[in-house]
């Protein structure tokens, strides 16, 4: 019984811990930087003209149509053919950030797009600017309509840093194979690091009805 | 002997979200009577239909059929019972996947186990009955709001009904489609349906009611022949109601 | 150059062969996540109370664990643990179709809750059981309201199937990974393997747009 406790506390505790401090580390910065990557993708497909717009939607398209694994290969394993080495971690963050920001960007042009036509001629009725139509009318509706779906594309983000690992880099679940790869306890290692996930993935998804709740207007954007 | 009545509503209450919204109704209706109700909205008209259904379950109060209490825990005793008694809701709720045909027959064969043959082969009559054996192969979405009730109407004719409901069935309707919903319901009213309404047709009410309930607050505050309800100088509460609804319009 | 190229090329039959086993992992993992997607909606919005919770508990825990974290567990643990020995393929589906399943039961939630209420009890006025309403009015209905949401569905099924080479299934990815780590040419045979998904992403949601035609009523879902 005493082993176990050890086991629990001294052993795969620790390790998961600190496995836990990688895969923050790795979702913080691909989560802003693929948001950041998606508002500007997402806009130049709606305002881009036909060659970015283009150029943009192709971007989206290759990298939401193949497996993120593949993706992190081509960049750990692949990019050495042309003799560029990434450290696993830089990997896993350039790898997440340009997927993410495909996802995101089809959430912003779905936001910028229902923002209805009429809205930016009044705007421009009123002598606004084009640009501060922009600031003021189009990105508060944009945001609020784009929210949900770009909330959920971090949440997907924190299950699928799992990958980092594939790549080498020792995060939650890397830490949780080497654990149970040495001591045979495989469901038990994985239903504890399962729970850490569990955790980050209730904890985010409260955050983001609330946040949803805060920015509501009544009767926008009910579809 | 005075006959036995064909459906009793006997104490009838309900709470809704801690509100009272039927307040121990009474209410007999016998073979081949048209009883309409009408009042303010919230006043429970709705809300007794249902109940009298057993769509909703009285929290106090009993349904009897000729004669049989029905209870609403026992499964079979409750389907059985609402398929003897229709129900016509306000915005028609036909199923949005079937044609008109297969609104008609789909009870037939599900529940009554008929082959679609013979279900199909009712369902054409009660279509016919209803005036729209042509729009038998059309789904909702292209009928009129008018034709969408005679669909339901038939609906509910299809499974020989002894008593049917009718919640409101023409205040969804555009005005020039309310005649031809109400020509359906007065032919079958002729024909000696047993029925009770909620509308505000006043103009059929008179016409064709046996007695109209005046409804409020949950409870039944009046109840008498159209003629004498509506008798000018009356000073009922329900010739106050119309004059206000006759303003309104 | 050349030499890619020749490794390319003699690649490429074993690496598309693959193709076969991501196809059975996939369409597997769609019909086993059909098969539970459907009741655990169904008892989230039609259902008593407790199993309403179960199937939500059910929803949350898949939902909320990574693919990898779930095929780990379930593989090198617990079927073993309940004295289930399963290949690698046979794990792959289970595990991803119970993952489908949580999350295609929110796809069929939400068409259920799109449906008018009326219908149901329509359905009920009519003398159908609660289980006759649900199976002959709203599943019809909900189903097709879903075929958009299981399109998306597949491409995530496809793209997740390619973890599965971290069981040793020998699917697309796993096959690509076994000649890259020989030959070298990382790059060239990843983007090969990613153009074969792409296609298979393209194929499967084109196959759904047109059983989305297919089972069109008129006028119907125009406003959905």
């Amino acid at each position: 019984m005493m082993n176990e406790w050890d086991f629990f506390l001294h052993r795969l505790v620790p390790a998961l811990n600190q496995g836990l401090v990688i895969t923050i580390s790795l979702i913080v910065p691909s989560a802003l930087l693929g948001l950041l990557g998606g508002v500007v993708v997402g806009s130049l497909r709606v305002y881009g003209g036909p060659l970015w717009g283009r150029l943009a939607s192709a971007y989206a398209a290759v990298f939401r149509g193949t497996p993120l694994v593949i993706q992190l290969f081509m960049l750990y394993f692949g990019l050495p053919n042309l003799g560029i080495t990434l450290s696993p971690y830089a990997a896993a963050v350039i790898g997440f950030t340009l997927c993410s920001a495909a996802y995101h960007s089809e959430y912003v042009r779905g936001g910028l797009r229902a923002v209805r036509r009429g809205q930016l001629l009044a705007a421009q009725a009123l002598g606004f600017s084009t640009w501060k139509s922009l600031v003021w009318i189009v990105i508060p509706q944009a945001v609020r309509k784009a929210l949900p779906g770009c909330g959920n594309e971090i949440i997907y983000l924190i299950k699928y840093s799992s990958l980092a690992y594939v790549v080498t880099c020792f995060e939650l679940t890397g830490q949780a194979k080497i654990v149970a790869s040495e001591s045979f306890r495989f469901s038990e290692v994985f239903l504890v690091a399962g729970m850490y996930y569990l955790a980050m993935v209730t904890v985010a998804s409260k955050a983001l009805q609330w946040i949803e709740r805060r920015l509501a207007i009544p009767g926008f954007g009910t579809l | 002997m005075k006959t036995a009545p064909l459906m009793r509503v006997v104490g009838i209450s309900k709470r809704l979200g801690g509100r009272v919204i039927l307040d121990s109704i009474h209410l007999d209706l016998f073979k081949g009577q048209t009883k309409v109700l009408i009042g303010p909205s919230g006043g429970g008209k709705s809300t007794l239909l249902q109940c009298m259904n057993l769509l909703l379950t009285p929290d106090s109060g009993f349904i009897e059929l000729e004669g049989r209490t029905i209870d609403p825990r026992n499964k079979r005793e409750l389907y059985a019972f609402r398929q003897q008694v229709g129900m016509i809701f306000q915005d028609f709720n036909l199923f949005d996947h079937l044609t008109a045909l297969d609104n008609v027959a789909i009870a037939l064969r599900k529940v009554r186990g008929w082959s679609r043959r013979e279900a199909e082969a009712r369902a054409m009559e009660e279509l016919a009955r209803v005036g729209l054996a042509d729009k038998a192969r059309l789904y909702p979405a292209e009928l009129s709001g008018g034709q969408k009730q005679r669909v339901s109407i038939a609906r509910a004719l299809a499974m020989d009904p002894k008593v049917m409901l009718l919640d409101e069935p023409t205040s969804a309707l555009d005005p020039e489609l309310v005649t031809e919903v109400l020509a359906v319901i007065r032919a079958l009213a002729q024909a000696g349906m047993t029925m009770v309404m909620a509308t505000h047709q006043m103009g059929f009410a008179r016409a064709l009611a046996d007695e109209v309930l005046f409804m409020e607050a949950g409870r039944i505050i009046e109840q008498d022949s159209p003629t004498a309800l509506l008798a000018p100088g009356s000073g009922t509460r329900t010739l106050d109601f119309c004059s206000q609804l006759a303003e309104g319009l | 150059m050349q030499e890619m190229l020749t490794v390319l090329w003699e690649a490429a039959p074993f690496i598309v062969q693959g193709a076969g086993v991501t196809a059975v992992a996939v369409v597997g993992a769609m019909f086993l996540g059909l098969a539970i997607g459907v009741p655990v909606a169904v008892a989230q919005t039609y259902g008593p109370a407790i199993l309403g919770r179960i199937a939500s508990v059910y929803v949350w825990f898949f939902r909320g664990i990574p693919i990898l974290v779930l095929l780990f567990l379930f593989y090198f643990g617990l079927f073993s643990w309940i004295g289930l020995n399963l290949s690698a393929l046979a794990a792959t589906v289970l595990v991803l179709g119970m993952t489908s399943g949580a999350y295609q039961s929110q796809i069929f939630r939400g068409a259920i809750l799109a449906l008018p209420q009326g219908q149901f009890k329509a359905a009920l006025a009519l003398g159908m059981s609660e289980s006759q309403a649900v199976r002959a009015i709203i599943l019809p209905q909900a189903l097709r309201l879903s075929i958009p949401g299981w399109s998306n569905e597949y491409s995530i099924l496809l793209k997740d199937s390619a973890l599965a080479f971290v069981l040793g299934t020998s699917e697309i990815m796993a096959r690509t990974h076994f000649v890259a780590t020989r030959t070298y040419q990382h790059l060239p045979l990843y983007a090969m393997a990613a153009v074969l998904y792409f296609l298979l992403t393209w194929a499967g949601v084109s196959g759904l747009r047109w059983l989305e035609r297919r089972v069109r009523i008129k006028g119907y879902g125009e406003v959905a």
